[in-house]
């Protein structure tokens, strides 16, 4: 099992652990509420050393990652990143990724921990004639995220924070130690990511909860973060998006850039587009005493339509709340479906996403 | 970690206080830690039949689902009707206010087979390990 160089500061923290794509990561620290709470009110920061980063180097790595991506990188300049999809020609979902255009020589992806080797081998396959470079072990990543995050980031960085705007990044020193510094984040909240070496993880980390202490900021664990971005309605690899599902299916056409002249998948996911989609990822909210959970089959009318993909009780809205797919004739917003918990069918309606949103 | 004397314990971490021929039964506190906050319980009605070992109830976490289980086989003959509205007891007092169910055990025997509170406190200690 891997572990990220933070793991003596989670043990101390009394984390419990759990294992996520082969990583021993903390799972909680006191409680997943509290932690959530922490998160949407004031600050949490999360140990996110398990996510990999792939670069795409020289003169062919935009056009590379044009070709690999279903976003438009020409609508990047340098220092600004954007949220994408690697897809199968098929459509299906090989990756959900942040591509950074760090120049025009030099793209640096943020690809899921469980992911990284089936992505390298992948881009590797597709390069293009950019070099292809698995760079994961070079970086630990820290993601501070709640409305306070800036403030406590801003005592410790001579970076300019407010020069950069939501998915930009900047290079620069965080606590004396260089970093790089996203204004990304996948709990719903303002916040940032963090890239340094391993061999800062633990002193940013340190500073960074030294620094917001005066904001009662906690440690979050990976608990807190799927019930902060399943809230935000943002997709989880594995659960939302797979090899067998397109982005068009998850609801994610807004990334799918068919303006792109080329790039993989986009004549499958052109022609499902034209045929309309046999189903879609949808937003569940109980109407009756229940949790959806993932693999739980949603029915209408006695007949199977579906199957959730994420679910818990909500912390910020306290109610059962879920994703799942159903036949896209029962997508809509409003319409009552049934989910199977343990051999009886509860009611579910269909609901808007996301379940949250901040206010700006 | 609290091991009440009183009460007896089972291998999935329930407690038993036993009065009489009833058993009221709960999770420990053991069980309440390592399921995080807790968020939604499922019991079943008065009148059920339950059976040792098999799954009475369910507890959730913001997480995980989990199987109750009942620790004696007997009748239910009352159930915690404030645990659906309140999870969180079973988190704050789950020797208390957090009690699941009352059983009318069928067979006192099988109290032979539960745990004493040293055992059961010598058993969790190994559990972690």
């Amino acid at each position: 099992m891997n572990r990220t160089p933070l793991y003596a500061a989670h043990q101390a923290l009394g984390a419990r652990f759990v294992d996520f794509g082969g990583w021993e990561m903390p799972v909680q620290y006191t409680s997943i509420l509290d932690e959530h709470q922490a998160v949407r009110q004031r600050a949490g920061l999360f140990d996110v050393s398990h996510m990999g980063e792939i670069e795409l180097r020289g003169p062919q790595a935009v056009a590379a990652a044009q070709e690999l991506t279903v976003n438009d990188l020409g609508r990047l300049h340098d220092g600004q990143a954007q949220y994408s999809l690697l897809c199968r020609p098929t459509g299906g979902v090989v990756d959900d990724i942040i591509v950074h255009r760090v120049s025009s020589e030099r793209v640096l992806l943020c690809v899921n921990a469980s992911n990284t080797e089936k992505d390298f081998a992948w881009i590797a396959e597709h390069h293009n004639g950019a070099e292809v470079i698995n760079r994961s072990a070079e970086f630990s990543l820290l993601a501070l995220q709640g409305p306070r995050a800036t403030e406590i980031l801003t005592g410790l960085t001579s970076l300019r924070l407010s020069q950069i705007a939501p998915f930009a990044f900047a290079e620069g020193k965080i606590g004396g130690r260089q970093a790089l510094v996203a204004h990304t984040g996948y709990t719903g909240e303002d916040g940032w990511e963090i890239y340094c070496a391993p061999g800062d993880a633990r002193t940013l980390w340190d500073a960074l909860l030294e620094a917001g202490q005066r904001f009662d900021i906690r440690p979050a664990g990976l608990g807190a973060r799927d019930t902060l971005r399943l809230e935000r309605a943002l997709p989880l690899y594995g659960h939302e998006l797979t090899d067998e599902t397109t982005p068009l299916e998850a609801g994610l056409s807004w990334v799918v850039r068919f303006t792109k002249p080329s790039f993989i998948g986009r004549a499958a996911l052109l022609r499902q587009r034209e045929r309309g989609l046999t189903r879609c990822l949808v937003g569940l909210a109980m109407t009756a005493p229940g949790i959806p959970r993932q693999g739980y089959t949603v029915v209408h009318d006695a007949v199977v339509v579906g199957a959730v993909t994420s679910g818990t009780k909500s912390p910020t809205l306290g109610k059962a709340i879920g994703l799942g797919y159903v036949a896209s004739t029962l997508g809509a917003v409003g319409t009552q479906l049934g989910i199977d918990i343990r051999g009886r069918v509860i009611g579910a309606e269909v609901v808007k996403l996301p379940f949250y949103k901040r206010e700006c | 970690m609290e091991f009440p004397e009183d009460l007896k314990y089972s291998k999935q971490h329930e407690w038993v206080l036993v009065e009489g021929g009833v058993a009221t039964v709960g999770i420990t506190d053991y069980a309440q830690d390592q399921l995080g906050d807790i968020v939604f319980v499922e019991l079943p009605a008065v009148g059920d039949k339950v059976s040792k070992e098999d799954a009475f109830g369910v507890v959730e976490s913001v997480k995980a689902v989990s199987d109750i289980y009942a620790p004696v086989s007997g009748k239910v003959v009352e159930v915690n009707d404030d645990l659906p509205e309140n999870p969180e007891m079973l988190n704050e007092d789950s020797y208390g206010d957090g009690w699941i169910i009352k059983i009318e055990m069928n067979d006192l025997d099988e109290l032979q087979d539960l745990m004493t509170a040293a055992e059961y406190e010598e058993y969790v200690a190994e559990e972690k390990e």
